[in-house]
């Protein structure tokens, strides 16, 4: 029995079908292992070889690691929300509701709700350890910048999924902060050096073409904001992230690796 | 990854040959030589000069569409101006029928009647009128209002305002546009279409 179930492995694994798959034969060798790691498009994200410093709680906390876990874990149970969700004024709360009480596993939006909480959290986390570790100095700075420009997509990632429930929580939240954009100098009509823009007697940033108009898509929070904010969460923001994300892990490869000496 | 090193293996064993001797490579030929096809330097970056001008232009010309894209030129909003009825149907003091439908209160004293547009100047939100403190207060972050509009206390930084409000000249309704704002700051209180003078 025995033989036989070694003759039908072994006529498997030197077929064609299995040889197109795995060119490498199993790692056992370190050329092995380096071309196995190599040639994956998802393994070669991660190095062949790490430093046993990168491996350990106490140095990096795996706080970057959680965080871009916890990005995974939103992006899955976003998708799995999007088949249920319209973002239509007539149907977004209901449709949440409905995410609750007529689809199996109520609690999607919930693990996406309480992800989100966390990521935020993991966020700063990571980037307290990487201050406290020094590891933005040079030639590190770089991708520090990098990182804070993630944390604040993460941030307006959080801003743009407030809305998408549009209940009286989402709606005033996002009034307020929308009104925020209207004070910015120069292109927010209630800001500082407001009605400065003009090309003669002709304004340029009015109510309906201010930075405001532009988050909303109207002049007040209505289905044009609802369309928009569930665009930018969905597709928007998450793409630039993942590129600067791409970056990031690079510059992290490049320097060395994770927890090399500063 | 570091500079990569020459190994032993990679350099040819023996006396390196004559034409291997020199350390320098032969110089460029003049920049007047024309090479093939009338190809020459100048030529060339004529050629690349336009392609990148082009291709930043192009550039350009796409993101700028694509932030015009961002704007639309219809809004579809509900209508702003409305028939309040007639003027004597209104008691002294601040009037919340129309409130939940337009966002004003209509507000009559013994000069004139006038409409505040119910938006806290602070950051947006709908504020209360309690009628026992004779104040707007807003939820928010507790701006609070006279009843003429001005601001007295919380963080707003202005009044609030007023819409514009006038007589129908077919029926004597109030008529009040909600779309029309006039700015206590800005002096426009006193404009003749802020209120409606009652004597």
């Amino acid at each position: 029995m025995g033989r036989r179930w070694n003759r039908f492995q072994q006529s498997v694994v030197e077929s064609q079908f299995w040889k197109s798959i795995f060119r490498v034969g199993v790692p056992n060798t370190n050329r092995k292992r380096v071309l196995a790691m190599l040639g994956n498009v998802v393994l070669h994200l991660h190095p062949v070889k790490t430093r046993k410093s990168g491996v350990k709680m106490r140095y990096t906390w795996c706080a970057g690691g959680v965080t871009f876990f916890l990005f995974l874990v939103l992006t899955f149970t976003g998708l799995l929300l999007m088949f249920y969700y319209r973002p239509t004024v007539e149907y977004a709360f209901v449709d949440i509701l409905d995410l609750r009480e007529q689809v199996p596993f109520g609690i999607m939006r919930e693990v996406h709700r309480w992800g989100a909480h966390a990521m935020v959290i993991t966020v700063w986390i990571h980037m307290f350890r990487v201050f406290m570790t020094g590891s933005y100095k040079p030639p590190r700075e770089f991708n520090w910048v990098i990182g804070v420009i993630l944390l604040v997509l993460t941030l307006l990632l959080s801003f743009t999924g407030y809305l998408l429930p549009w209940d009286q929580l989402a709606i005033w939240a996002i009034t307020v902060g929308s009104n925020m954009a209207a004070a910015t100098p120069f292109i927010g009509i209630e800001g500082p050096a407001a009605g400065l823009l003009k090309i003669g007697d002709i304004q340029l940033v009015t109510s309906s073409s201010d930075a405001r108009f532009a988050l909303l898509g109207g002049r007040f929070v209505g289905a044009g904001a609802l369309l928009r904010f569930y665009v930018l969460h969905c597709v928007g923001i998450p793409l630039v992230a993942a590129f600067l994300m791409a970056v990031h892990f690079w510059r992290v490869r490049k320097d060395g690796g994770i927890s090399g000496p500063v | 990854m570091s500079t990569p090193q020459k190994s032993s293996g990679d350099r040819p064993h023996g006396p390196a040959p004559a034409s291997l001797t020199r350390a320098v490579s032969p110089p460029p030929p003049p920049s007047s030589e024309v090479l093939q096809d009338g190809v020459t330097r100048r030529s060339t970056l004529k050629w690349m000069t336009i392609a990148w001008v082009g291709f930043a232009a192009a550039t350009g010309a796409g993101l700028t569409a694509t932030m015009r894209f961002l704007f639309p030129n219809v809004l579809f909003e509900p209508p702003t101006r409305f028939k309040g009825g007639d003027p004597g149907t209104y008691a002294f003091g601040v009037d919340e029928r129309w409130k939940a439908k337009y966002r004003v209160w209509i507000v009559r004293n013994t000069e004139s009647i006038y409409a505040l547009v119910a938006l806290c100047t602070h950051l947006g939100c709908t504020p209360n009128w309690l009628q026992a403190q004779n104040k707007f207060k807003c939820p928010c972050h507790g701006s609070g209002y006279y009843m003429s509009g001005v601001n007295f206390e919380g963080p707003t930084p202005r009044p609030l305002e007023r819409a514009e409000i006038g007589l129908s000249p077919d029926d004597g309704q109030l008529v009040v546009d909600t779309a029309v704002r006039y700015l206590y700051e800005r002096d426009q209180w006193t404009d003749p279409k802020a209120f409606v003078k009652m004597t």
